[in-house]
């Protein structure tokens, strides 16, 4: 939100911009979609409607300042599409996009928002949206944006249901697959994100976890929860798996089978072995030193990566995590996030996840951002 | 009119968040404050012992620490060992704002 924007409120009063550029007026009428654009920053309204006037089916851009104004509007005129900003006054993006879910079932949605945190990503796709855009990303990529957004448009006439839940990435992996889609999917699991590419029904290419190919594409199986998003397809992405995706499928599925349920010493130990050395080249290829994973008092053992001696560092997290949880409360100062040290020979975060606390040593060189950091390690440490 | 205020008070039910610094001695007592004075002694307490209960469990994990910082929802708190004391740093983070990875150099 922008103070200075505020103040011209007036003109960003509702207001209906048709398309100013003449040669769309020539485009018949009923073929022309319409886009409502939410945001409470006029500045930001102006800029996107003339962005989005220039899509190849020239939509047209209806803007609203305020989400009464944008339900007005939505009652009134046959909208196609919804953009909306998370961060407003009164109603918030997901007030909104709760009430229209309810109210107007079939209306696309598309969120571009400013706040770079995951949580709003997944609250916003469990609120079913149709695509979650940071406006940084937005301005830097807009020819990826504009194919989104006319892939989303050009949809009118296709039958289907929204919102898959209770489905696992193998399903909507053979779902894709055998409807012979071309699609890049997007698949986020908190910090961590991964991408497949599917063309023609085949699979093509996979990244997850700085691995690519079929490694990325087993490593991604194994997630058990996240949010994904279909992308326009790119069919000149060089193809890096050759498998039928039937047969990887498969085979992940015993493998992630044999890791869940080891039968006999020796598969155990074949799968504890696997584990560590994934997380081993986790912990090279992000540049920590170490992780620690430990658990309530008297609910096991800690288990460690990178470190020997991990039991004063053990209880050390247990402590820590337990102050830091007491003064939080006692301040009211809301939920932990994370605790960090240094020292002239390191830097260690403490993440607490779950019933579990993380604690994650990283050299004192170490920089750019060692929370989001850790939290991708301790994502895939459950992976 | 007012009678409200007379039964329950004027203390306001939801604590607002200590910004400032403040500096404590090797004992918890703190010896100089930024902070509000409305904010309550007691906390400032607080949060100076815990601080320096955080020091001492890492000096005695063999892992000692000379800077910690502890991020909450909506605050922040960086320490810095100051020959058995410390000085802190508390920081009010706004809901919507991202918090900054590293504490201030």
């Amino acid at each position: 939100m922008c103070l200075a924007t505020k103040s011209s409120a007036a003109f960003s009063r509702l207001s209906l911009r048709k398309n100013a550029v003449s040669g769309k007026q020539s485009m018949g009428m009923e073929t022309r979609h319409k886009i409502l654009l939410l945001d409470d920053d006029s500045d930001w309204l102006a800029l996107c409607s003339d962005l989005l006037a220039e899509l190849p089916s020239h939509p047209e851009i209806l803007t609203a300042n305020a989400a009464k104004r944008a339900l007005t509007i939505l009652e009134a005129e046959r909208v196609r599409l919804l953009i909306c900003d998370l961060k407003m006054p009164r109603i918030d993006g997901l007030q909104m996009l709760s009430i229209v879910r309810r109210r107007f079932p079939e209306l696309r949605t598309v969120v571009l928002s400013g706040l770079e945190d995951e949580v709003y990503r997944d609250r916003a796709y469990a609120l079913g949206v149709d695509l979650f855009w940071l406006k940084g990303e937005m301005q830097r990529n807009f020819k990826l944006f504009a194919d989104c957004l006319e892939s989303l448009l050009g949809r009118e006439g296709d039958a289907g249901f929204r919102g898959i839940q209770s489905k696992s990435l193998m399903d909507i992996m053979q779902m894709e697959c055998l409807s012979r889609s071309s699609t890049v999917l997007r698949i986020t699991r908190g910090p961590l994100v991964a991408k497949v590419w599917i063309q023609d029904g085949e699979l093509i290419d996979a990244e997850a976890e700085g691995a690519r190919g079929e490694a990325a594409f087993r490593r991604l199986l194994g997630w058990k929860t996240g949010t994904f998003e279909n992308l326009p397809a790119e069919p000149n992405r060089e193809r890096t798996i050759n498998k039928p995706v039937n047969a990887l499928l498969l085979e992940s599925a015993q493998t992630l089978d044999e890791t869940a349920n080891p039968v006999g010493p020796e598969s155990i130990e074949s799968a504890s072995h696997r584990k560590n050395i994934r997380l081993l080249s986790q912990l090279t290829r992000e540049g920590a030193d170490f992780v620690i994973a430990v658990p309530p008092e008297g609910k096991g053992a800690p288990e460690a990566i990178g470190i020997q001696s991990l039991e004063n560092s053990a209880h050390w997290t247990r402590r820590a995590e337990a102050i830091a949880r007491r003064l939080g409360e006692r301040l009211e100062a809301g939920p932990l996030s994370h605790v960090a040290g240094q020292n002239l020979e390191r830097q260690v975060l403490i993440i607490p996840h779950g019933d579990r606390a993380f604690l994650v040593g990283w050299p004192v060189e170490a920089d750019g951002n060692l929370p989001e950091k850790s939290r991708k390690l301790v994502a895939s440490w459950d992976s | 009119m007012g009678f409200l205020k007379k039964i329950f008070g004027t203390r306001a039910a939801v604590q607002p968040l200590p910004s400032g610094t403040i500096t404590v001695d090797r004992k918890g007592h703190i010896v100089t404050s930024t902070v509000s004075s409305a904010y309550p002694a007691n906390l400032l307490q607080a949060i100076g012992r815990d601080v320096l209960e955080l020091l001492a469990e890492s000096r005695a994990a063999e892992m000692p620490l000379a800077e910690v910082s502890l991020h909450f929802g909506s605050l922040r708190i960086t320490a810095r060992e100051l020959r058995g004391g410390a000085i802190i740093f508390l920081f009010p983070q706004t809901a919507l704002l991202p918090t900054p990875a590293r504490p201030p150099v």
